[in-house]
């Protein structure tokens, strides 16, 4: 069953590698020339996805087609702020979804985050725009996620998407906390491992 | 800035997935701002956020969608030849200059930009406080202490999550050194006993604690409440 698994893989490993190679070639056009088209390709990959990310959270049809909305338009916004070195379009769009979620709900705020960002921004003069790097990062962030074991996939699955937090994910999967942590570390772990190793 | 300290990788993960209440992300956010490498981090962890999104199933969104974007967008547009609130609804947003300070930029808007004027009270022999006020209403509580040399902080134990961010002078406990840039992401149940380092000014701190901190002694025990920490 492993060697099967295994085929199928590889192949949804190249598509997604091919992807997110688009996907970046896509929001480069968005940016430079406000490209409605290739925004449009962009909305109609990510925004069904965005909406199912809102209702896994917990929200109702209409509140997901509201932030829905709301992150497309700031991937229209923000789109000649995209910098390929810090990471793939999809962990972009999925951090101004997070963002856009926890301003809606959460006992904290995204100010936060976008200080950081803006900061980063700030600094961006020295960017490498290296695409062989950015290649790389594709395939080892994908090859890490097929790597990744159903009971760290279950957990990272129900903090990113599901929104719930630490003690709720213990608790809906009837673990110690300690559990949830040591999963998310090995989660990340895995991501990482290989990430530094091809710098 | 050679850091030695740095986060947690499950509280990088809870970081990239939103999970952290207003006082701990502003603290993770500040130390991010102070490190590259846990900057870098960050963005690695945001990554399987990126696979999970792509992975989602997808939802049908309503039919006239992306209409109704481009029209708003293009509303937005119009708004801005009006020179309506231009500032904010600037497609492209232009870059802003290097942030200015030796406050990290998430703490700038509670402190403003330099340590130097951050106000003091006084809460015990060589210890003062400064308490910040956060936007939401959360059951962590967020603040500044500025610790005199050669001061030790009463050995204590932790109710829960507690991070402490060096922002100037130094101290060591039994896991070393924290400088500048440092960050202590403690679990619970880990006891410590902070002593400032001699000769380079008072150590100023950033905490953010889930419960108050637990002293040892009867005496820091009954001290608590009026150090409140």
């Amino acid at each position: 069953m492993r060697t099967a698994l295994k085929l199928v893989s590889n192949n949804d490993h190249n598509t997604a590698i091919e992807l997110a190679k688009h996907h970046r070639h896509l929001i480069a056009l968005v940016g430079s020339k406000q490209d409605r088209a290739a925004f449009q390709a962009l909305f109609e990959h990510f925004a069904p996805r965005i909406k199912a990310m809102m209702l896994k959270g917990g929200v109702n049809m209409m509140q997901a087609e509201d932030l829905m909305q709301d992150v497309m338009m700031t991937v229209w916004r923000k789109s000649s702020q995209f910098s390929p070195d810090r990471g793939t379009v999809g962990a972009w769009i999925f951090t101004i979804a997070r963002n856009a979620r926890i301003d809606l709900f959460r006992k904290a705020s995204s100010r936060p985050y976008d200080d950081v960002y803006e900061m980063e921004i700030a600094d961006d003069g020295q960017s490498s725009d290296d695409a062989m790097l950015q290649v790389e990062r594709e395939e080892c962030v994908s090859a890490a996620m097929k790597e990744l074991p159903q009971d760290q996939r279950d957990v990272i699955q129900l903090a990113f998407i599901a929104d719930m937090s630490q003690s709720e994910i213990a608790k809906k999967l009837s673990l110690p906390i300690g559990t949830v942590k040591s999963r998310m570390r090995l989660a990340y772990g895995k991501l990482k491992g290989k990430l530094e190793a091809v710098r | 800035m050679k850091l030695t300290h740095h986060l947690d990788d499950a509280t990088l993960v809870r970081y990239a997935a939103g999970d952290l209440d207003e006082a701990f992300t502003v603290i993770v956010a500040s130390h991010i701002a102070m490190c590259p490498q846990c900057q870098k981090a960050s963005h690695n962890a945001e990554e399987l956020g990126g696979q999970l999104l792509e992975a989602a199933e997808e939802v049908a969104v309503e039919q006239d969608a992306f209409a109704k974007l481009m029209g708003a967008i293009d509303n937005q547009n119009k708004a801005n030849f009006d020179g309506v609130d231009a500032q904010n609804v600037h497609p492209f947003p232009k870059r802003r200059a290097k942030i200015a300070g030796d406050v990290p930029l998430p703490l700038q808007r509670f402190l403003g930009a330099q340590v130097a004027d951050i106000e003091w009270k006084k809460v015990a022999p060589g210890i003062s406080k400064h308490d910040i006020v956060l936007d939401k209403d959360v059951p962590s509580s967020l603040y500044l202490l500025n610790i005199a040399e050669g001061q030790a902080v009463p050995e204590h134990g932790h109710g829960g999550m507690e991070m402490t961010l060096i922002l100037s002078g130094a101290y060591n406990d039994r896991f070393g050194r924290f400088g500048p840039g440092d960050i202590a992401d403690l679990d619970e149940h880990v006891e410590h006993q902070p002593i400032v380092e001699p000769g380079g000014g008072p150590c100023i701190c950033l905490v953010a604690t889930e419960k108050p901190t637990k002293f040892k002694g009867i005496i820091e025990r009954l001290l608590q409440p009026i150090i409140g920490i």
